[in-house]
Parts: structure tokens; sequence; C-alpha cells
């Protein structure tokens, strides 16, 4: 019978690979290709279409002025986009992200206000409020191991409730009182809200922070153990835990990264403003998803980039600005922004089958 | 360990061992609850270097629970778990990790979407610079893992690629180089061969030698008899959550194994009530005497 060859250990049966250079199953893909299977090249093109369309068809976009304008509303969206487009790979989402930004923004705006204090001990507490929101939201998320859909739709109803009574209460109106004249005010404006001259042409310094932003969370994601935790929890949470992954403290800190993005916009738009709208930011949280979507964030996790979204909120930017620059009516904004969301999204998934296939 | 029954509490002689070393992983009449189902009880189970531990049973029998113990995954609630020795309690796989035990997993071995290099390294990556621009050293993570793969006999053309693309048997056998990369002394692999094809299954045993003759202790989890027989050097058998036959190579044959796989015991001593059916071939199967031999034959519930 075969029992006693069976019998033996297996290991000099199959006859060894030998050291030979590749397997030779798979072939080299052309390198146009390759390129093409990267997740911000489908949104390059894209950002690229939308704005060579919008260079013809509405000759005020040539000028320098108004693509600083394009930039700043790019980058207002942008900044944010970035932290929701790093949880999205993280394999969660944020829906409290735009009620957040105003949270932020109320707290520094009142408490400087109300107790009369340097407008730094607002911002300060301000960030404080803003992580201990991510914070919640992670540890919600992770203690119940309910969908993070559900967990930040409750924190964003209960932020949007709480911005809205709070202020009321505070301050007897729907909005906060102006804080340009208090102390420390210039410095933080100078931070957050304010703008340079390059060539004659007046640039806001968010553009420099949401591309300074975008850089250092490339080299985190691509360069860094955290990166690769990153990338891990939200391609595989199990796998990931198994070999060794802190998935509690990547989860939680991909929720503080949203606080510190929404803290970020909340002062630039605190300081360029001087008062805060309690009721504003319902449906932002939208946008910077679309925008992290559309720059080729796979809405399940475990793949996208940091590039991708800034290519994704200047296409919104773009959108934005440039109907009113064609002179078209602004009404057509959003089923603009549909159209190309559903484009975007149907081209990277058109790219990443033919891109990855082998 | 002949003619040892299951429920023996406390340290049982060491079967054969080939010199009388003290074994890496040891289980004394360990057991697991959850509330009030006893999905595990009395198992005694001693892993020793250079040696493979089979662990067979049907669905259910206790198999996963047993190495999500010696994982680190679930805790034991009874009985005894001990590491070079001493007694241990891993409340994360982490602290198993670090006690040099390794777990490769059926289904969650890998995160499919990142590269392979990635995957090689992830939870364990090695790192350049100081602190604040701490980075992965990719040059040497690509090195390492495609020396170590080659090592394994496994050669990749890229190890870009996204682990997905690989085939069932490549992805365990990345998940077995890496455990034993990273210092692996106790090799758990849980089902392995489960979803692979014949070829892919021998691939993958062939790793398992090769892990063995490394000088790992290794614990092979699966419900295959004929594929715990190619490489086994001990052979567990599990039901209903404790250990029904334990016997080394040379106390047991692949048919008894076989026949106590396939739920032998139960069926023999149906044999009488089946041969009065029609349709059902009885001819083959043991006399219920026949499997009594090494077989642990006590019931469950002497723990």
């Amino acid at each position: 019978m075969s029992m006693a060859r069976q019998a033996e250990p297996a290991v000099d049966t199959p006859p060894a690979p030998g050291p030979k250079r590749t397997d030779g199953r798979t072939v080299r893909r052309p390198p146009a290709l390759r390129l093409l299977a990267r997740p911000e090249v489908g949104v390059f093109l894209g950002a690229v279409a939308v704005l060579v369309f919008f260079l013809f068809t509405a000759p005020p976009v040539r000028d320098g002025s108004s693509m600083a304008n394009i930039l700043y509303q790019s980058s207002t969206i942008g900044i944010m986009a970035l932290p929701v487009a790093l949880l999205m790979i993280g394999g969660e989402f944020d829906l409290s992200a735009g009620v957040a930004v105003v949270t932020s923004a109320l707290t520094a705006s009142m408490l400087s206000y109300q107790l009369t204090l340097n407008v730094w001990v607002g911002v300060v507490v301000a960030l404080v409020v803003s992580l201990a929101v991510g914070v919640f939201n992670g540890w919600m998320l992770v203690r119940t191991g309910l969908p993070s859909f559900l967990v930040t739709l409750g924190t964003f109803l209960i932020l949007q409730g709480v911005n809205l009574a709070v202020t009321k209460l505070v301050t007897g109106n729907v909005a906060t009182d102006d804080i340009s004249d208090m102390d420390g005010f210039d410095q933080a404006k100078a931070i957050f809200a304010s703008s340079f001259e390059v060539a004659g042409v007046q640039v806001k310094i968010t553009v420099v922070w949401w591309l300074v932003f975008a850089a250092l969370a490339t080299w985190v994601l691509l360069r860094t153990k955290y990166g690769n935790w990153v990338f891990a929890v939200g391609g595989n949470k199990e796998s990931a835990r198994a070999v060794g992954v802190p998935v509690t403290f990547t989860k939680i800190s991909l929720f503080m990264l949203v606080g510190f993005g929404a803290w970020f916009v909340g002062m630039h738009n605190l300081f360029s403003f001087n008062t805060v709208q309690s009721g504003e930011g319902v449906g932002q949280e939208l946008i910077y998803i679309a925008a992290a979507v559309i720059g080729g964030c796979l809405l399940t996790g475990g793949h996208g980039s940091a590039i991708g979204p800034v290519f994704g909120a200047f296409m919104f930017g773009m959108v934005q600005q440039g109907i009113v620059y064609a002179g078209w009516n602004p009404d057509w904004f959003k089923a603009f922004l549909g159209v190309m969301l559903l484009g975007a999204v149907l081209i990277n998934l058109w790219v990443q089958r033919t891109a990855t296939r082998r | 360990m002949t003619d040892h029954t299951t429920g023996t509490l406390g340290a049982v002689p060491q079967d054969t061992a080939p010199d009388g070393d003290r074994p890496l992983v040891e289980l004394r009449g360990a057991g697991k609850s959850y509330g009030n189902i006893r999905a595990l009880h009395g198992v005694d189970l001693t892993v020793h270097p250079s040696r493979v531990t089979c662990v067979l049973g049907d669905n259910g029998a206790g198999k996963s629970t047993l190495i999500k113990i010696v994982s680190g995954l679930h805790q034991h609630t009874e009985g005894e778990f001990l590491v070079d020795g001493a007694p241990v309690r891993f409340s994360t796989p982490r602290e198993a990790l670090d006690k040099g035990i390794a777990t490769v997993y059926q289904d969650l071995a890998v995160v499919p979407l990142m590269p392979v290099w990635r995957n090689f390294f992830l939870g364990s990556e090695m790192t350049k610079g100081p602190w604040p621009v701490r980075r992965l050293d990719i040059d040497r993570m690509k090195k390492t893992a495609d020396e170590e793969l080659r090592n394994m006999g496994i050669v990749l053309d890229d190890l870009e690629q996204p682990i997905g693309t690989l085939s069932g048997g490549q992805r365990q056998c990345v998940a077995i180089a890496r455990a034993v990369h990273f210092g692996a002394r106790v090799l758990i692999l849980d089902e392995p061969t489960a979803a692979l094809g014949v070829k892919q299954s021998g691939v993958v045993l062939k790793y398992i030698a090769m892990a063995r003759d490394r000088g790992l202790g290794v614990i092979f989890i699966t419900h295959n008899p004929h594929h715990a027989y190619m490489v086994g050097d001990h052979f567990s058998v599990l039901r209903l959550g404790t250990v029904e036959l334990s016997a080394d190579r040379s106390e047991v044959s692949l048919e008894e194994l076989t026949n106590h796989m396939a739920g032998g015991a139960e069926l023999a001593a149906l044999k009488h009530e089946l041969a009065q059916v029609r349709g059902v071939d009885t001819e083959e199967l043991p006399e219920e005497g026949d499997l009594q031999a090494p077989a642990a034959a006590t019931p469950e519930g002497k723990s």
C-alpha cells in the first residue's frame, strides 16, 4: 500500500523550486496601466478635465485672482477632506464632521467673548473639545462595535442640537458676538485666516495649510508605521488585530484627526468672519465624504490616498466658483456635483478594474 | 502517552519526547466556558520543538476554541496553560506573539488589498530615523521579505502586488514565512489546507515540514487525517469539546486515525443498527472493539 510512502514527511516529495528569479506567471503590466492603478490618478484626470472645461467656458477663470479664489474655496473643503479620507481608508466615516466644525468655532468664540479671555484660550479649549468629540466617536465605535454610520449620525444630531441650543442660551441669538476687537485676535487671524501676495495676487493662507497637511498626510500614510496600520485596520480589522496592530488606538486616533481638522477649519471660519452662525455646517460632512470618494478612497476602507482628496476638493472648488464665473445660475451647483460624484466613482471603478486585472 | 485517559488532571508524563526536553507549550486539563456552554474541557496538549502536534476534530469539536486560547484571543476558564513551564494567561494576541507563539489563521491571515511586503511586516514594521521623522525602512523590508520568502521556496515576481491577488496556498505560505521570520517558536496553523486544492495543500504541508525542521513546534489543526498523518508526530482528536484520542505516530495508523476522525467510534457503535437499514454499507466499518486500543475511551466529563 502507499501507506509507507505517505508516512514519510512530505518534505522530500515536492521538487524544490530553486532560486529562480521570478515565478513567471505574472506579466509585468505596462507602466501606463500601473500608473492608472494608483488611487489618485483617476481624480487627477478628472480635475484636469474640469479645469480645462471652465478655462474654455468661463473666461474670468483664466485670471490669477479668480484662480486664487478657487484654490481658497477648495482649501476649506480640502483641509477637512484629508482627515475624512484617512478615516475612510481606516474603514470608517464620520457624519458629524460638518457640524463639528461649527461646534469648534462656537466654543472658541463664546468662551473668549463671554469670559473676556484672550482668544487663544478659546482656541485651545476648542481644540480640546474637538479632539474629545473625536475620542467619543472612536470610543463608542470600538466599545459597541456599531457601524460608524450610526454612531456618528448620533453625534451629528447631538452636536447640531447643542450648537443651536447652547448658542441661543448663551448669546440669546443664533449667531455669536463679534470677537474681532479682542486680545490675540490679530495673532490668531494671521495663522488661521490671513492672506499673502504672490505675483500681485492675494492668496489665502489656508491654501498653504491645505497643501502642507496633504504632504504630511501622504508621508504618514505611505512611509510610517501608523500609515501602515491605517490601511490594515480598514482592509481587514481582524487580521490586523491578530498580527498585533493596535486597532483600537488607530481607529480612535483617526477620529481625533477628524476632530483636529474640524478645529482648524472652525478656527479659520471664526477668524475670517469674526462671528459664527450656529446652524451652519449641516450637509458639509457629505461634501467632505464626496471629496474623499472622488479622490479615490474606497468607501469600505483599505484603499486610497491623501493626494486624491486634494484633487477631489479642487474639483469641488473649481465647479463651485466656475459656475459663478461662467455666469450660470449657482443653483445648478449641487446637480453638477452629483453628476461629478457618480462620474468619478464610475471612472475609478473602471480604472481599477482594467488596471488591476492580471 | 499510551492509554492515559483524557480526564486525568495534572502533570502527565510526557509522551515519547525525543530527548526529554521541556515542552514549549503545555495545556493541562484546560477548558473554556462561554456562559453556560462548555466549549472545551479537560484538554491536555503538549508542543515540543521540532515536532508537529496535530489537532483533529469535526466541526464544533472545539478546535477553534483551543487555538484561540493558545493564541491569546480568548482565555481559558479552567485547567492550566503553561509556556516554557510557567503558567500564563494572555489577554491579547500581542502577548502570545511576544512569547513566540504565532498563529496563522485560515481566513484572516492577511489584509488582501495591501502589498505583499507590507503584509509581511504588518504589526512589526522596520523603521529608521529618530522619532519625529521615524519612517518605514521600505528597502530593507522588501529585501528581507523577499529573502525570507525565497528561503521558504516562495518566489514572487512583484512584492508590490496586493496579497489578495496571490492564491490561497501562497497566502498561507507568506503567513507561515512571516511567523518563522519573527522568531516564532510555536506555530499554530488553523486548518491551513481546508480551502486549498490538492497540489496547494501539498505545498503548505511542505512548509509545515520546513518550519518543523527549523526547530519550531507546530500545532497543526485540520480535519483531514491524511494531511495530518503526512507531517504529524502526535495526534489529538477532539470530540465534543474534549480529547477523544491522544496518540503518538508510532501508536496509531492512518486508518485508525481516519476512523476516529470520521466519527468511527460512534458509527461502529451504531453498526448493528445501521446494518438493518437498506442502502447503508457497514461492511467497511471497524468493530467497536478495534478502535479502543490507543483511544481514550472514557467519555467526557471526568475532568
